[in-house]
C-alpha cells in the first residue's frame, strides 16, 4: 500500500488551513509564506486548487542535490536539513516548483507528508487534502498532470524502488 | 559487465549510482583524478564562509557508501583511450579495461593570456585544494580581487566578504553575469555586491600581476593598480577532453553526444561538463556546463549503458545565483528571440522578472529577488504548453508566472 496525498480541488474552499498547519507543523510558527502546500486562487474561474510536492517518480530534486541532502524514504523526497548547505538548484531543477527557499532557516523546504502523518489533510476541513492509499483514489491522474511538463521520456521501462 | 567511469564529480556519482540500481551484478569502478574524496564543487562556496566542512561538500557520506554499492574508487587521470581494445590508460601507467565506459571528466578553469597569474597566491575557485588555498590567503582585512564576475566569482563573492576580505571584482563585460543578466539585472546586482561591502569594477581589465613580494600588484586596464593578498581568477572553463584525442571521436568544445548520450565511439558514452549535446532551448549542440544538465545526463547514460533505452530532451539552460543575499536565476532563451516580452522591474524592492515569449509559448526568464516557486518557469518552457490566455495576463503580470503554470498544467 502506497499513501500519498491525494487534492481534490472541487471541495477546496481556501480556508487555507492546510498553509498554517503545515508552516507550524515544520516551523512550530503560523506563517504562510513558509508552507510547503499553497493554496493557488483561480478566482476568474471561482476554482482553489492545494498545490505541492507528488513525490515524483522523477525525483529532480534529489538527483540534482549536489550533497546528498534529499533522500528517498520510502518513496518520499525528504530534505535534510543538517546536509542542504541552500544552493538552492533543487529549486531550478524541479519543474513543478514544489522544492523552494526559506530564507529564514537557508535551507530548501518541500513536502515530507510530515512523515506519514500530513498536517495539512488533518487541518483540511472538507476532504480536499486526504492521505490515503493511492490505489483507490485518484492519484495517478494527479501526478499525471503534474507531470505533464516531463518531455524527457521516461527511459528503461518501470524502475525499481530507489536504492536509498 | 564492467562499467568504468571517468570523474568523480556529480555525474559519475550518480551515474554510478543508477548503473547500481539497475544492475545489481555488474561491476563498476569510478575514477577520481583529483585525490579527494567524492565532491560537489557547487558547496565550495559554502566551505569558504564556513557553513559546512570538506565533508559537508562530499557527495555521499559516510564514504562507505560506495563500498556498500560495490562501487571501487580508483585515484588516477585518464591519460589515453584505446576505444578499439577497450582500454583506458591513466597518468601513472595503469592500464583499465572496460566493457562501457562512461567519460564524465568535467571541466577546469581557464587561465587568461594575462601576465604574470601564476604563484601561490593567484588561484582558481574550481577545487578543494584551491579552496583551501583561498582560506589560507583570504584573512579578515586581506586585499583579495577576484577576476571575473560570471557564475563562479558571484558565487564565491558572499563567502569573501563575509570572510572579512576588503573585496574587489574586476569583470571585463560592461555588467556582472553578463552570460546570464541582462543590463537591468546585472545593474541591479552590481549595486547590491556595492551595499554589500565589495568594489565592482565592470569593463575593465586585469592587464599585468606583479608580485613584488609582500603584495601582487594587479594592473587595471584603467591605470589603477590594485594591491592584493589574494587574486581569484574565475573567468570560465573549458572541457577536459584532451586524454581522448587521436581516437577519432566527434568532438568540438565537448564530446558531442546524441539523446542516449552515445559518443561516436562505441560503448562509450559521456555526460556532464565534458560533454556537449542537444540543447532544448537551441536545438544546436552545446556544453551547458550546469549541475541539473550534468546529472541529469548522468542518469541518461547509465539507464542505456544498462542496457535500457533513455533519451533525454531537456537540457535547458538554467542557473540560480545568490549573490550575498540576492537571488537571481535564468532559463532558456533568457535574452528572447524576437517574440514578446513580459518586465516587471521594481528597483526599490530588488525585483526584476523578465519574461520572453515566442508566440504562445514561454521560452526564456531571468528574475532577480523572485525565487517562489521558480521551478515553475522550467516547467512551463520545457513542456512548450500553450499559454492561451496567460500570456496577456503574463504580459500585465509576469510574477503570476507560478500560477500560469499551475492553471495550464492541470487543465492540460
Amino acid at each position: 500500500m502506497e499513501m500519498a496525498l491525494v487534492i481534490d480541488p472541487g471541495k477546496c474552499t481556501a480556508c487555507r488551513q492546510c498553509e498554517l498547519a503545515c508552516s507550524y507543523r515544520h516551523t512550530g510558527e503560523f506563517n504562510p509564506s513558509r508552507s510547503r502546500i499553497v493554496v493557488f486562487d483561480f478566482h476568474t474561474k471561482g476554482r482553489f486548487v492545494p498545490y505541492t510536492c507528488t513525490q515524483c517518480d522523477q525525483a529532480w530534486c534529489q538527483q540534482v542535490c549536489p550533497v546528498g541532502a534529499i533522500t528517498n524514504e520510502n518513496g518520499v523526497k525528504v530534505v535534510h536539513e543538517d546536509i542542504c548547505v541552500g544552493c538552492k538548484v533543487c529549486t531550478i531543477a524541479c519543474p513543478f516548483g514544489t522544492v523552494n527557499y526559506d530564507p529564514a532557516s537557508g535551507k530548501v523546504i518541500k513536502c515530507d507528508l510530515c512523515g506519514g502523518d500530513p498536517a495539512c489533510a488533518a487541518a483540511c476541513p472538507t476532504e480536499a487534502i486526504v492521505y490515503t492509499d493511492i490505489s483507490v483514489q485518484g492519484f495517478e491522474k494527479m501526478r499525471k498532470w503534474a507531470e505533464r511538463v516531463d518531455t524527457a521520456p521516461q527511459a528503461g521501462g518501470d524502475l525499481p524502488p530507489a536504492a536509498h | 559487465m564492467h562499467h568504468l567511469i571517468i570523474g568523480a564529480g556529480p555525474a559519475g556519482v550518480r551515474s554510478a549510482e543508477m548503473l547500481r540500481r539497475l544492475d545489481p551484478a555488474c561491476e563498476i569502478t569510478l575514477i577520481d583524478g583529483e585525490g579527494e574524496a567524492p565532491y560537489s564543487r557547487m558547496a565550495i562556496p559554502y566551505l569558504l564562509e564556513g557553513k559546512i566542512d570538506e565533508k559537508g561538500t562530499w557527495i555521499h557520506r559516510p564514504l562507505e557508501f560506495y563500498s556498500e554499492h560495490r562501487i571501487a574508487l580508483v585515484r588516477g587521470r585518464a591519460e589515453a583511450l584505446d576505444a578499439a581494445a577497450k582500454k583506458v590508460r591513466l597518468q601513472d601507467g595503469t592500464e583499465l579495461a572496460y566493457d562501457r565506459l562512461l567519460v564524465c571528466t568535467g571541466a577546469r578553469p581557464i587561465k587568461p593570456p594575462v601576465p604574470g597569474l601564476e604563484g601561490e597566491r593567484v588561484r582558481h575557485c574550481w577545487t578543494l585544494e584551491d579552496a583551501r588555498a583561498i582560506m589560507e590567503h583570504a584573512q579578515p582585512g586581506s586585499d583579495v580581487v577576484l577576476m571575473g564576475a560570471g557564475f563562479i566569482g558571484c558565487i564565491i563573492l558572499e563567502s569573501l566578504i563575509r570572510r572579512g576580505v576588503k573585496l574587489t571584482v574586476v569583470e571585463v563585460e560592461d555588467r556582472m553575469v553578463p552570460r546570464m543578466l541582462d543590463e537591468v539585472a546585472g545593474t541591479m546586482l552590481k549595486q547590491w555586491t556595492e551595499r554589500a561591502g565589495a568594489r565592482v569594477l565592470t569593463s575593465t581589465a586585469v592587464e599585468e600581476v606583479e608580485d613584488t613580494g609582500s603584495k601582487l600588484r594587479v594592473k587595471l586596464s584603467s591605470g589603477e593598480t590594485l594591491p592584493a593578498d589574494l587574486l581569484v581568477v574565475a573567468t570560465g572553463v573549458t572541457s577536459n577532453i584532451e586524454f581522448m584525442d587521436g581516437t577519432g571521436v566527434e568532438k568540438r568544445a565537448g564530446i558531442i553526444v546524441n539523446a542516449r548520450m552515445e559518443t561516436s565511439l562505441p560503448d562509450v558514452w559521456a555526460a556532464g561538463d565534458c560533454a556537449e549535446g542537444c540543447d532544448f532551448s537551441t536545438g544546436d549542440l552545446n556544453t551547458l556546463a550546469i549541475q541539473p544538465v550534468a546529472v541529469e545526463q548522468a542518469i541518461t547514460a547509465a539507464k542505456n549503458m544498462a542496457g535500457g533505452n533513455a533519451e533525454y530532451h531537456c537540457a535547458l539552460p538554467m542557473n540560480i545565483l545568490d549573490t550575498a543575499g540576492l537571488i537571481t536565476t535564468s532559463f532558456g532563451r533568457h535574452e528572447g528571440v524576437g517574440g514578446e516580452r513580459a518586465v516587471l522591474h521594481n528597483a526599490d524592492e530588488w525585483r526584476y522578472i523578465r519574461l520572453e515569449f515566442d508566440e504562445d509559448t514561454l521560452v526564456g526568464a531571468q528574475t532577480a529577488g523572485h525565487v517562489n516557486m521558480v521551478g515553475c518557469i522550467r516547467g512551463l518552457i520545457q513542456s512548450r504548453i500553450p499559454l492561451r490566455g496567460w500570456k496577456e495576463r503574463l504580459l500585465k503580470h509576469p510574477e503570476r508566472v507560478a500560477e500560469a503554470y499551475v492553471d495550464l498544467a492541470r487543465e492540460a
